[in-house]
């Protein structure tokens, strides 16, 4: 074993998983894992918890695993985190825990990620399950929205003792975690409805169908339905288009209507009755995790997929290993490439896209080279379905019918970091909601201060 | 589970259910829709709100048979339930937030055709409790296929039903009768026009040449309706809007038309025309812009 090299954990081959949704990525097995933490020094000032934003306590975990004490090893990690075989699975570990560990200096960093999936997927094989509270503290709860943000608030509350329920617009629970990221990078029944099941069993009650702002207000929750303090953890839902003509014609989606019809509604599986545009050749416009998931989604319909994306590789904002599997899977990247046209039939119907030829300029304010196009350069690319993935805002449905709470231009929620309070006493919030389009590690991180922000404010009650 | 108290066939593949939904029959407005699904694994299916009932906690919805999910839904009875129902959706109609004295001196007409009959009714009825009694047109194609009509008679200050092949009331399309009113010396200040698309770009059409501001409840396709995924986008003016959130009505005399009928068709294929056909039989004629 070169103990400057990861351990390499076996995938699905890329040929064959460009035509199923099975998942990608297998993971570890015990042996596997425990050789993979044998490579960890257990560093006494641990970099890689300083990039963990909920500060896993990493090397006390991967110890247990080295000694092969499973269930010890997922007890450490609930202590931080609600979400761990999700997060293992979709945090962009290269630029958090691992792009931190000192192995990585010299070497490859350890695969913290692909560790902390293994035990949590151990845990749940075994039925190992979080404790609840014993002790009831007979004060209400409302949490709206069950992301990441949501179920993690949620989670800890129950557990200091509260009563919560949960209110999602949609009829399922989940957020981003069942209708935007991927069968194939988050298996949906083995992963996702698990962790929800360990949120409900803790005595959390989930009430689907609510869209509060229209169904019920934040006010009134806090009014007519009792509820001593409010947890808004929304998400960032409402997609961006670019404003390009021909963007409303047939063949062009959202990124988000393209996978919540695959995702939520199931429209992979041939048997489903939800309807969605098998397409022969797809442009994606965008570069983030959303646009990877929206090109591999569309290739694995049966599309040759073309991800359209202004910038250069070195600025993709996607998860590295998403760009690599993409790549492997045979998506083809045109970089440096911005669309300035959808181009349509007689009948309505994309059969296009014009783009144009960018070049680096000057760092931005975000540090990152902006594009600038060069003139002349205009192309077109033959294709049948546009996907658009440039990004998304919070929803103004909670903010627009909620009597005093502070929003910022960008429309998202103003709450302080630290316990995320916002401007209307009683009522908490974070996730995407507040700090605009994340990660669900960020989502998750906030949802915990948040319940420690209202497990403080509701004491003061009592 | 969302218990269906009533399920009745109005007439051939129009049918009416009262569905148990306290949440949403508490805060509803005229002009705002829900989304249902009938099983676990259905389609996300939006619905007008026709009339509900606060008290007892019921919602009024009127659905025709257009495909698959909706033949499902039509399949449900009395005792059965709904796997999803939410809502309220969209914004309210915006007379319910107009200052009533002004609201009362205005002369509004309503048009309906078809199933749009169901959504203007509680419309109609809204306005009568709070003292303004509007005229309303109904438009179908033939006798058989009118719906609603001793319910909208009991709500309407004057109901004009036409009919498109002469069998019942007046003669011809709901235009026809737009034109005969004005001709007769009515004035009116706002026209309210629900029906298949293209029977409100015909309205629209009409009323703008006779300076009529008008309003239109569109029914583009929908995913989640909260906002959240652009499906159900239409052009109005210059602007982008999405139905489920901004709308679903607009000034008719500002809405693309074309582009939304083309959009409706987008998930048509010939599998679902076939469907249609063997389905909607009586029902079936082309004049929704569902089919081209
Ligand atoms: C396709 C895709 C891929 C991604 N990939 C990654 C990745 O690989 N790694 C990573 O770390 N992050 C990824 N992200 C980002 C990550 O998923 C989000 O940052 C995270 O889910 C945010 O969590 P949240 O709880 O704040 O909101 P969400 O997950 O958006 O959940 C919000 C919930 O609130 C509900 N809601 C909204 N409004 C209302 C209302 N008015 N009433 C009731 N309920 C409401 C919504 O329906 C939703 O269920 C991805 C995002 C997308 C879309
Ligand atoms: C805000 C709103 C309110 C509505 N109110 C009512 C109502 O009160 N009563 C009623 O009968 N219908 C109403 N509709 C239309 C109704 O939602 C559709 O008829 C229904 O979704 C068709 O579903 P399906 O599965 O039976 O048909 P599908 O098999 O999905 O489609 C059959 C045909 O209908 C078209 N279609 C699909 N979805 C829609 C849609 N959302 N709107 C219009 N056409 C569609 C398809 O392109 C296809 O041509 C409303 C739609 C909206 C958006
Ligand atoms: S939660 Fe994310 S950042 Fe933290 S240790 Fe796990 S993978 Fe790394
Ligand atoms: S920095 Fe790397 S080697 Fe050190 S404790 Fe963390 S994971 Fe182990
Ligand atoms: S239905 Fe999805 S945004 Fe309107």
């Amino acid at each position: 074993m070169d103990v400057m090299k990861k351990v390499p954990v076996r995938e699905q081959d890329p040929k064959v998983r460009a035509t199923n949704f099975e998942e990608v990525c297998l993971g570890y097995n015990s042996e596997e894992a425990m050789e993979e933490a044998s490579r960890c020094i257990n560093c006494k000032n641990a970099q890689c918890m300083k990039g963990c934003p909920v500060a896993i306590n990493i090397p006390g975990f991967i110890e247990q695993v080295k000694n092969g004490d499973f269930n010890k090893a997922y007890e450490i990690i609930s202590e931080s985190s609600a979400l761990p075989a999700v997060c293992g699975r979709v945090c962009p570990q290269e630029s958090q825990c691992e792009g931190k560990c000192i192995r990585g200096i010299k070497g490859e960093p350890i695969s913290i990620g692909k560790l902390e999936r293994f035990v949590a997927d151990y845990a749940s094989q075994n039925g190992v399950k979080p404790t609840g509270a014993t002790e009831k503290k007979g004060q209400k709860v409302a949490v709206i929205g069950s992301g990441p943000a949501g179920l993690t608030c949620a989670g800890d509350l129950a557990k200091m003792g509260y009563d919560v329920t949960i209110f999602e617009a949609l009829h399922q629970p989940g957020g981003v975690l069942v209708y935007g990221i991927p069968e194939f990078r988050l298996p949906k029944e083995k992963v996702v409805a698990k962790e929800i099941e360990n949120v409900k069993s803790l005595g959390v009650k989930i009430e689907t169908n609510v869209v509060v702002g229209k169904s019920i207000t934040v006010d009134e929750l806090l009014t007519d339905e009792g509820f001593d303090a409010v947890f808004i953890g929304s998400g960032a839902g409402l997609p961006k288009f670019m404003g390009i003509p021909g963007e409303n014609a047939n063949g062009v989606f959202s990124a988000n209507e393209y996978l919540t019809r695959s995702n939520l509604m199931k429209a992979f599986d041939e048997t489903s009755t939800t309807p969605i545009m098998r397409a022969k050749k797809v442009a994606v416009v965008g570069g983030g995790n959303v646009a990877m998931d929206a090109a591999r989604t569309a290739l694995r319909l049966g599309a040759e997929v073309h991800v359209v994306y202004r910038r250069s590789e070195e600025e993709l904002p996607a998860r590295v290993e998403e760009v690599h599997h993409a790549k492997e899977e045979g998506i083809i990247f045109n970089l440096l490439t911005n669309p300035v046209e959808i181009l349509t039939d007689e009948n309505g119907w994309v059969n296009g896209i014009k783009c144009i030829r960018m070049e680096l300029g000057e760092p931005d304010e975000s540090g990152r080279r902006s594009p600038i196009e060069v003139p002349g350069s205009e192309f077109e690319i033959e294709v049948d379905a546009v996907i658009m993935s440039l990004g998304t805002s919070p929803n103004p449905l909670i903010s627009s019918t909620t009597k005093g709470l502070e929003i910022n231009k960008r429309k998202c929620i103003v709450a302080e970091e630290e316990f995320g309070k916002t401007s209307k006493t009683g009522v908490y919030a974070g996730g995407d909601a507040v700090t605009g389009a994340a990660t669900v590690i960020l989502a998750m991180g906030a949802g915990k201060n948040a319940a420690k922000g209202i497990d403080e404010y509701l004491r003061g009650l009592r | 589970m969302y218990q269906i108290l009533k399920a009745e066939e109005l007439t051939t593949n129009i049918y009416l259910m009262v569905v148990k939904a306290p949440r949403v029959a508490k805060s509803c407005l005229p002009g705002q829709f829900v989304i249902v699904r009938t099983k676990e694994d259905s389609e996300r299916i939006p619905l007008t709100i026709c009339d509900y009932d606060r008290k007892n906690g019921t919602i009024t919805i009127v659905f025709q048979i257009v495909g698959a999910g909706t033949q499902f839904m039509s399949e449900l009875k009395a005792g059965d339930a709904f796997h999803d129902f939410v809502g309220p959706l969209g914004c309210p109609s915006e007379f319910c937030s107009e200052p009533l004295d002004e609201l009362k001196r205005k002369s509004i007409l309503f048009v309906a055709g078809g199933v749009g009959t169901a959504p203007v009714y509680p419309q109609v009825k809204w306005l009568k409790e709070n003292g303004v009694l509007a005229d309303v047109i109904v438009g179908a194609k033939t006798k058989d296929l009118l719906i609603l009509e001793k319910e909208m008679e009991a709500e309407a200050g004057n109901l004009y039903i036409t009919t498109d092949d002469g069998s019942y009331g007046r003669s011809g399309m709901v235009t026809k009768t737009i034109e005969d009113l004005v001709a007769e010396g009515k004035h009116y200040d706002v026209c309210v026009a629900i029906g298949p698309m293209i029977m409100m770009k015909f309205v629209c059409k009409l009323t703008k040449e006779l300076n009529i501001p008008t309003v239109v409840s569109l029914n583009p396709i929908m995913v989640d309706g909260t906002g959240m995924c652009g499906a159900c986008r239409v052009t109005v003016g210059d602007k982008v809007k999405f139905a489920c959130v901004d709308g679903p009505e607009f000034d008719g005399h500002l809405v693309n038309f074309d582009e939304a009928m083309k959009r409706q068709t987008l998930y048509k294929t010939a599998e679902g025309r076939a469907f249609l056909a063997a389905k909607e039989g009586a029902t079936h004629h082309g004049g929704c812009g569902n089919c081209n």
